[in-house]
């Protein structure tokens, strides 16, 4: 990836308030015009990752590069950058239209007919005050801002507050709509793997605030699968297999392997009684975030033996 | 429809050969545009895009500069040949496996074949 490529570059970024280190050298760069889905855990440094690139909060250690410059103060930069935050705040007194007035003059790629349209798709009432609306209609204000905006660089932290289903629906079809009209390049944090991991074309994982894991999420996706079937057959199988999570109930066990679920293993199986299936991108991100875990832990201990 | 569990790319390709298979999509008529399939699975555009790009490289579909993408001429029995190859191991082997497993033997697998086949 050459820079024109790269809107986001971070290297060996750290951050850490007091005790706990938010975020602890991570290092990663996201492509331009692509739809990222920023994943992991509540407190696994996802907000704080999205403050930081945004120019909201400043870094302990490490670099931050979006569209080639540091974020920090830098208007030309921020001027591209939209970012709906999770509980965003407003000026008291504000209704709906001044949000969407004071959004007009700051975004220079606002787009007055997608507000309007996705004014009335959501309805939202232009007059109220914002206070006064409910949490969904809040959420979906947030929506409204980040889509209109156009912004080069669009990050969305947990969006969906309030929202039922079919207002998320609403969101992702706006998003793919748009998006297929003018790319450009999507952060979306949050826990809705199963909802959004068809719109992903990246992934990243944080987990205690280390990077965990990030790629292609279709490259992820087909990159594990399950075996399972009577203990012997099944074992017999993954003997000289990567193993990243095991269950067992009698005589039965289910096994995750890091193996392509290809011909090749099909052909291997045949007749064992043993059946493969699918891992979804939801359970890879959470044996991601485990396996994490665990390596962690246990370089903690080694370092406390030495 | 799209599951979850395997590349996205690899299912928008499937999905299109199987619909020129069945004649739904006839040869030398226009593919879906990317953003057509992208927004009908709610996939990303990329994806789809990459899976559309699998068909070209298999030279199904073709491209027509300034309109859009189209089923190849031969393309419908390129895939039949191709999918008739693979019927054996996707088919037959398993078919044979669990008649094995659930004792049935090959004449009474054959009698079976041979009911399930009348109209």
């Amino acid at each position: 990836m050459n820079d024109t490529e790269t809107v986001v570059e971070v290297s060996h970024l750290t951050r850490q308030f007091r005790g706990t280190r938010a975020l602890d050298d991570v290092s990663l760069r996201i492509a331009r015009d692509s739809i990222t889905g920023l994943l992991g855990r509540n407190g696994a440094g996802k907000t704080t990752l999205m403050s930081l690139l945004t120019g909201q909060d400043f870094p302990t250690s490490g670099r931050i590069r979006v569209f080639g410059e540091d974020p920090l103060e830098n208007a030309p930069v921020l001027a591209r950058t939209c970012f709906v935050r999770e509980n965003q705040q407003y000026p008291n007194n504000f209704r709906v239209h001044h949000v969407l007035s004071a959004c007009a003059n700051f975004h220079d790629s606002w787009d007055r007919d997608l507000a309007a349209i996705l004014l009335a798709d959501f309805d939202l009432p232009r007059n109220r005050e914002v206070s006064k609306l409910s949490r969904g209609m809040r959420s979906a204000l947030g929506i409204l801002v980040g889509l209109a905006s156009r912004a080069p660089l669009t990050i969305f932290d947990e969006p969906y507050l309030g929202l039922d289903a079919t207002a998320r629906q609403q969101f992702y079809d706006a998003l793919l709509k748009d998006y297929a009209e003018k790319p450009r390049t999507i952060v979306l944090s949050t826990h809705l793997i199963d909802e959004v991991s068809g719109m992903l074309e990246e992934v990243v994982v944080l987990d205690n605030g280390r990077l965990a894991l990030s790629g292609s999420a279709d490259d992820l996706r087909g990159r594990a699968c399950v075996l399972s079937g009577p203990i012997e057959a099944v074992e017999s199988l993954v003997a000289a297999l990567p193993v990243l999570n095991r269950e067992q109930m009698g005589g039965h066990e289910a096994v995750t392997v890091e193996v392509r679920p290809d011909q090749a293993l099909r052909s291997r199986i045949a007749g064992m009684g043993v059946e493969i299936s699918a891992v979804s991108l939801q359970t890879i991100v959470v044996q991601a975030g485990l396996a994490a875990r665990r390596s962690q832990a246990a370089s903690t201990t080694e370092g406390g033996r030495r | 429809m799209i599951e979850d569990g395997r590349p996205i790319f690899e299912q928008v390709a499937e999905l299109l050969e199987r619909q020129i298979l069945d004649g739904s999509l006839a040869e030398e008529t226009q593919v879906p545009s990317t953003n057509e399939l992208a927004a009908y699975h709610r996939i990303n555009p990329a994806t789809a895009a990459k899976g559309i790009n699998a068909l070209v490289a298999d030279e199904i579909l073709y491209k027509k500069r300034g309109i859009g993408m189209f089923v190849s001429t031969g393309a419908r029995d390129k895939l039949r040949t191709r999918r008739r190859d693979e019927f054996q191991r996707q088919y037959v082997e398993p078919l044979l496996a669990q008649a094995e497993r659930l004792g049935i033997d090959q004449e009474h697998l054959i009698v079976l074949i041979k009911e399930g086949n009348r109209p």
